[in-house]
Parts: structure tokens; sequence; C-alpha cells
């Protein structure tokens, strides 16, 4: 195993935004720890630079939806801690973090309010945190729909639109918010190769535009080195960084970085890596999740 | 309309309903064609398995649709029998809404509190399996007036299936729902009104649907066995299920069909009507 990543790395900070800095400091979590003991997490540290796209690359099941969990505030964690921009989110004295509007998921299969159109769940966030007033928000929502190409599909129900939309619409919504950080946990799992390919341009240029942290959960190696600034390759259960890589193609990119040399380089360099991760999880069995 | 006219499906469903009637006409009618003598084996093993010898078994016995075509415009013009009608819907429209009143909520709080669960849901299931019919006599002792005996009894038929259904489809919200709307600020209030309430609704509408469905089996058996709350209407009024009783007391054969057959409009009337109203208050499910 690569021992030089268990400490933190701050190699190539973006410094493209001041906030959304995310310091997860030696984090553990066991899942029963009274009965079967199942450590989904072991000792896991990893610094976000603010406005930095930070891939986190497993196999299935290997944990990093736990780590995920713990930074939303969904989960706790049995030790360590996660500072946020200096806040302290979670520790071993308060292992769960509260969820707040500065830290949205973009869930994996999408959680859009499947009884609110697409601008009632754009405008949901700043409603209810009183920021907005709720003519307001609905302008703010208008425009920003727009401006993700989505004008057509205001009024419509996310039941009512492809799933490719579902997703970018999900994505407004979190950016309604004013986030620090966007937490999205494989949200393009799902979506069909051709469609995924527009997605990842999609939320390229939504993030040139609203600079925010994004920590990003995938199990695709391609889709970790063409989005991310850093990928973050973790062990199967227990999760941790195995392996960190500075993807040095400069943004902004789009679709012909796939075809460069570099970018196969980087692949060639990471793909063992992966692979053996994804060996040790398919031998151990582990359940899709 | 149009669109209903040129629809096969719609014409596949008045042909499937004149074919019944055909066939009911011709199977009611048995006693006149089967009278020639070509019949007489046919007939003969009839008795010989213990039937009636003169018509076809079962449906040889039921009033023509004809027949009942005829008592039903002679009935047409009586009010009692109208009176029937609003006090059969009365029953069930009161037995249904005191269900829906009382067990949307009660159905929410034993989703969303361990304790109301923890004591509230025990009892409910010793209950649940009592089929309403058993309380009959029971309402009828210890409720003041016959009447509020069979809307009770009615609101026993819809109450249990809805409350089943508004905990079922209240657990059943997906738990990415809760974790959006609590990072996105919402308080517990906002999440019961905006995520709680509608992720149950096509629950509740289900299960009211098909508590309707019972209620209406549920008042005809209890105007029958409880003689249709005789002190408020005597013999008028007692309701659809008195209607048939007593139309089978006094022999009108033809009458107990247009009685079965005025509960099958009343039904499937009040089943349109909940329908209707559960596609208004869940326009999203349609785009599935």
């Amino acid at each position: 195993m690569d021992q030089s990543v268990g400490a933190i790395h701050r190699e190539r900070p973006p410094a493209a935004s001041t906030r959304g800095h995310i310091l997860i400091e030696d984090v553990v979590k066991v899942y029963d720890p009274a009965g079967a003991a199942v450590m989904a997490v072991d000792h896991c540290s990893l610094e976000i630079e603010p406005g930095e796209i930070c891939m986190i690359v497993g196999p299935s099941g290997c944990g990093k939806t736990t780590l995920l969990n713990a930074i939303a505030g969904f989960h706790e964690i049995t030790s360590g801690r996660i500072v946020m921009d200096g806040e302290v989110l979670c520790s071993t004295g308060r292992p769960k973090a509260t969820p707040g509007p500065d830290r949205i998921v973009v869930f994996q299969n999408g959680a859009l309010f499947p009884w609110k159109t697409n601008l009632e769940n754009v405008v949901f966030g700043p409603v209810m945190q009183g920021k907005l007033a709720r003519k307001e928000a609905i302008d703010k929502g208008r425009a920003m729909l727009a401006d993700a190409g989505l004008s057509g599909v205001e009024h419509n129900y996310p039941g009512e639109v492809s799933s490719g939309m579902r997703r970018r619409v999900e994505i407004v919504r979190a950016l309604m918010n004013d986030p620090k950080a966007l937490l999205l946990d494989e949200p393009y799992r799902a979506l069909d190769s051709l469609t995924k390919s527009v997605m990842h341009e999609a939320l390229l240029e939504i993030y040139y535009k609203n600079k925010v942290t994004i920590f990003f959960i995938t199990h695709d190696l391609e889709e970790a080195i063409f989005l991310g600034h850093r990928v973050a390759i973790m062990t199967t259960r227990p999760c941790k960084p195995k392996k960190i890589l500075n993807v040095d193609i400069p943004h902004p990119r789009d679709y012909g970085v796939l075809t460069s040399k570099r970018f196969r380089e980087l692949i060639e360099e990471t793909n063992d890596a992966v692979h053996e991760e994804a060996l040790k999880a398919f031998q151990a069995g582990e359940k899709e999740g | 309309m149009k669109k209903m006219l040129s629809n096969p499906a719609f014409w596949r469903g008045v042909a499937s309903i004149a074919v019944f009637l055909i066939l009911w006409e011709i199977g009611s009618r048995s006693k006149q064609w089967m009278a020639p003598e070509f019949f007489t084996p046919f007939k003969e093993f009839l008795g010989a398995m213990g039937f009636k010898k003169d018509y076809l078994p079962w449906v040889g016995a039921v009033p023509a649709p004809s027949a009942v075509l005829d008592s039903w415009t002679a009935v047409f013009v009586d009010t009692s029998y109208w009176q029937s009608w609003y006090m059969s819907f009365f029953r069930v429209m009161s037995g249904f809404i005191a269900a829906m009143i009382i067990g949307i909520p009660f159905g929410l709080s034993l989703a969303m509190s361990r304790v109301a669960h923890g004591i509230g849901f025990p009892v409910f299931e010793v209950l649940r399996p009592i089929p309403p019919l058993a309380w009959v006599p029971a309402s009828i002792i210890f409720w003041p007036t016959q009447e509020s005996a069979i809307t009770f009894i009615t609101f026993l038929g819809a109450f249990y299936t809805i409350v089943i259904n508004v905990l079922g489809g209240a657990r059943s919200i997906d738990v990415r729902y809760f974790q959006a709307a609590q990072s996105m600020g919402a308080s517990r209030a906002d999440i019961f009104r905006r995520v709680i309430l509608p992720g149950t609704l096509p629950s509740i509408v289900v299960g009211s649907a098909v508590g309707m469905g019972i209620t209406w089996e549920v008042v005809v058996a209890a105007e029958m066995i409880s003689g249709g709350g005789s002190q408020i209407g005597g013999t008028r009024g007692g309701g659809l299920g008195f209607f048939i009783w007593l139309s089978y007391v006094g022999g009108s054969y033809e009458q107990i069909v247009v009685g079965m057959i005025s509960i099958g409009i009343a039904g499937f009337v009040s089943s349109e009507l909940l329908r209707w109203g559960g596609r208004y208050v869940t326009p999203w499910l349609k785009a599935r």
C-alpha cells in the first residue's frame, strides 16, 4: 500500500474561492460497535481546499458514502473530527454534525420532491431558511434554471422529465442554498454514458459560474480524472485514502480532455490502484451501496 | 366526450355490458324457450340433479333485465326509493368522512411517534381482525340510536383500511427526502407539512378508495340486519340495504335486483368521485 497518503495533502490549492475548506481528521466509523463491529472508515484524513473539486474513487460499498454522510450530518462518526472553515462539524465528543444548507447533498438516485414542480423544488431551500421571500426565491430560481438551460421544465414535475434533467435541477436546487460545499454521491451512476458526458460538461459549466467546493463520490475513474482537481483513491472497507492524484490538466476543461495524452497517462498511473481495490472488494463480497 | 367515443376500450366495455344483459335475458326466459318437447331429456337430467325441471338452474330463477327495468321505472317515481338512496349515501359518507378525520391523524401519529405506535398499535391490531358486521349487535346496544349504530359500523369499515394505508405510506417515504429537507433548513413542522403529508397523500387516496368499497358492503348489511333504522323513516327511507330486504320479504324479486344494481351504481359513483378527487390532490402521479 502507498504509505505517502495517510497524511494531509495540500499540493494544489485551486484558490478559486475563500470558503468551503473541509478538513477530515483521523475519522473512524465503526458500525454496530457492540456487535459485529464492522469498520467502514479507518483513520481517514483528507483536506479539501476551498473551491476544489475533490473526487473520491473507490469500489462500491467501500465506505465512501459513510464519509459523505458524516460530513452532511446524516450519520455519526465513531472518532476523529471534521472541520469546515474553522467550525468543527463533528468530533469524538459530538459525533453527529447538524445538517445545514452550507453542505448540500446530491443523492445517488436523486431526492427532488416528486410532489413539487421543478421550480417549487428549487425555491424550497431559500424559502425554508427564510433567506428570501417566496417571490424573490421564484425569480432567482427561474434565473438559475434558465442559466442551466432548464427554463422549459420549470412547471413540470420531476417525474415528467429525463433523469439527466432531474439531476441538473437537483444541482440547481442545491446551489440555490448558496452552499459552501456540494456533496455528490455518485449522482450520475444511473445514467447512460452519453447522458453522463453531457452531465459532466454541464456540471463543470455550473461550477465555473459558482465556485463551490465539490466533494464528489464515484467509482468511475475516468469521470474522476475528467472532473477533479484531485482524485482520492480509497481502499475498500475500511475506507481511507490509498493514493491521491493531482490532476494537472488545467481548468476549464471540455470533452477534448478525454482524448488527450495526459489524461491517458493519469488513467494508467491510477488504474492499477483502483483495480486492486475493486478486486479486494469483489473477493470480500461487499454488498453494493 | 369525443375522445371517449373514439376509444375502442370504451366500445369494448359497452359491448361487454350488452352481451351480459342479452345472456341474462335469454337465461331468465328459459322457462319459455324450454317449453318444447325437444328439451324433455335435458329437463329430466336437471330433475335428476335435484334442480327444478322447467327452467335453467340459477339464472332461470332470476328476473329478466326487461322485468327489472319495468320495476325500476315504477319505483323511479317513488320518493321512498330515492329516500333509500339518500339514507345509504348519507350513512356511507358520514361513516367514511369520520373514518378519514380520525383515521388519517391516527395513522400519521402511529407512523411518526414511537410512543404512539407502542401504545396505539397493539390495541388497533387486536381490534382490526374483527369484521365490522360482528360489531352490529354490540353497537346497537351501546349507541343511543340505530342511526348512529349503522354509521359507526360503516365508520369501522373504512377506518382500519385508511389507518393501515396511512401508516404504511408514511413509513415508506424515502429517508433521502427527510435528509434533503433537513439540509435545506426545514423545521420539524415544515417536514411534516411539506414532506410527510404530500408523501403520504397517494397512500391516503388508495386507502380511501379501498375503504369506500368496504363502506358500501358494510352499510348494506348493517341496514338489513338492523331493520334500516325504522324509527326515523319507517319502511320508507331505510336505505338501499333495507330496500332490498323489504323487496325480498314482500316477494318482489325484480325489486331485489333493482336494489342490487342501485348499490352497484352508488358504489361506482362514490369510487369515481374519490378517484377524481385523488387525481386532483396528487397531480404529480399522472407523470409516471
